[in-house]
């Protein structure tokens, strides 16, 4: 079976969006038996930063292996590219960006589109398979806050953090090659936090205080 | 460790963020980190805004084939490995969660230890890259006057202490580098509860301390 996933997409983001509120869709239908290997995964035109939300909702909800296979397309050849770069070998690159991927169907219901764009939830996922595998390592994780993903995200929030992210991602590609550098040499494991230096002038004003707003609005909400 | 939060004044620094964030810091740090955001929403969104750095330079790589049987074996991962997600529950103690693992339980698991004027420990087993311990400070007591050869984080679990920087209380973390030498005093009133890291041992400045050190594992 193949899904044309464009179909999911309504015309307008917060319509796409509204899926990952309801975790239960009416209509949404899970297939108790599925071949997994029948997806076509023929690379499609990019999808945008919500449209990625939406996949997510559809792999979460309806196991659907076209979305996936998109997201795979996508996103499991830049795991290993950022993997390489880190310093691992081309083979076990693969074999991460592979169990990476397994990771995310696995563990789509716990993806919050109000706290992390799809890409910053991949690249968690990634660093922490590297931590365990490569390193051997383990990395203590904050408690959870009490609401879980499980609550339904406020549709202004999914759709401020997701612009939010586009906006860092477009502020970090236009620093000083010099600035850049620095960071990106700190997310491939280059340097210690002693060697970071104090990141002065990194363009996270805007992404701090969106989620600063939506914790505050969740934590007011739990009283 | 539900609402409210506390009022705490020393953060997390964004070295020690971006790096947490990186997964590049020592085990007792990722520790000590995990530890002060349970306590801290500031530096939990902190926390969210140096991962969607991370996010932001994954999405620009430019991207290197996967191999060509690469999506049918993610696929068998998936059908074969059928993993659940473990539950984490929701610390309702003292100790966030992340430190219990580390305790094997809340407050009452700690296995103190006496380490002289009242002062009590209790070695936390991380790997070698760091040296990670609960601290129990008698209320008005002192820990012993000493300098650091690299960095010691300490947060505060309980009570509070003073050094010659500042007034440290519930939640607080000090970040000591080499250039501080410190005297760390609990307040008045109850008796102080740190969670303290080290990747480097400290420097002592009297005899007796110095010469227990080995004993001390600090």
């Amino acid at each position: 079976m193949i899904t044309n996933t464009s179909l999911f997409i309504l015309p307008g983001a917060p319509a796409a969006l509204r899926s990952y509120g309801v975790p239960k869709a009416s209509g949404a239908k899970r297939p108790i038996t599925f071949d997994l290997k029948e997806v076509n995964v023929t690379p499609r035109t990019k999808p945008d930063r919500l449209a990625w939300v939406n996949h997510l909702a559809l792999i979460r909800d309806q196991k659907d292996r076209a979305a996936f296979a998109e997201v795979f397309v996508h996103f499991a050849p830049r795991v290993k590219a950022f993997l390489m770069k880190s310093g691992t070998s081309p083979d076990m690159a693969e074999e991460v960006a592979q169990d990476v991927m397994a990771t995310l169907w696995r563990k789509a219901h716990l993806f919050d589109p109000t706290k992390a764009s799809v890409s910053t939830w991949i690249f968690t996922i990634a660093r922490n398979r590297r931590i365990d595998i490569l390193r051997k390592q383990r990395r203590p994780e904050p408690e959870d806050m009490t609401w879980g993903p499980v609550s339904e995200p406020d549709q202004v929030d999914v759709l401020a953090l997701q612009q939010d992210s586009a906006k860092l991602s477009e502020a970090l590609a236009d620093l000083p090659h010099k600035q850049k550098d620095l960071i990106v040499r700190a997310y491939y494991g280059e340097l210690t936090h002693s060697e970071i230096a104090e990141a002065t002038g990194l363009p996270l004003g805007t992404i701090k205080s969106r989620i600063r707003l939506a914790l505050n609005r969740l934590r007011h909400q739990m009283k | 460790m539900t609402a409210p939060m506390i009022d705490i004044k020393h953060h997390l620094t964004d070295n020690l963020l971006m790096a947490y964030s990186a997964g590049t810091l020592p085990e007792g740090f990722n520790l000590v980190v995990a530890t002060h955001i349970s306590f801290c929403d500031e530096c939990r969104a902190h926390m969210h805004e140096f991962d969607a750095v991370g996010g932001a330079i994954m999405a620009a790589e430019d991207p290197i084939a996967m191999s060509d049987n690469s999506f049918s074996a993610t696929l068998d991962l998936i059908e074969n490995s059928d993993v659940l997600t473990p539950f984490r529950h929701i610390s309702s103690g003292s100790f966030p969660t992340p430190l219990q693992e580390y305790v094997g339980g809340d407050l009452d698991a700690v296995k103190w230890r006496k380490v002289g004027g009242g002062v009590r420990q209790a070695i936390l087993k991380t790997d070698k890259s760091t040296s990670v311990r609960l601290l129990h400070i008698p209320a008005g007591a002192a820990v012993p006057d000493h300098g650091h050869r690299g960095t010691e984080l300490t947060l505060v679990l309980q009570g509070a202490f003073s050094d010659k920087t500042d007034s440290f209380y519930k939640g607080d973390i000090e970040v000591a580098t080499e250039d501080l030498n410190h005297q760390p005093i609990a307040e008045m009133g109850e008796d102080c509860i740190c969670l303290a890291a080290t990747d480097a041992p400290l420097r002592f400045n009297s005899l007796i301390p110095r010469l227990l050190q080995p004993f001390l594992q600090i």
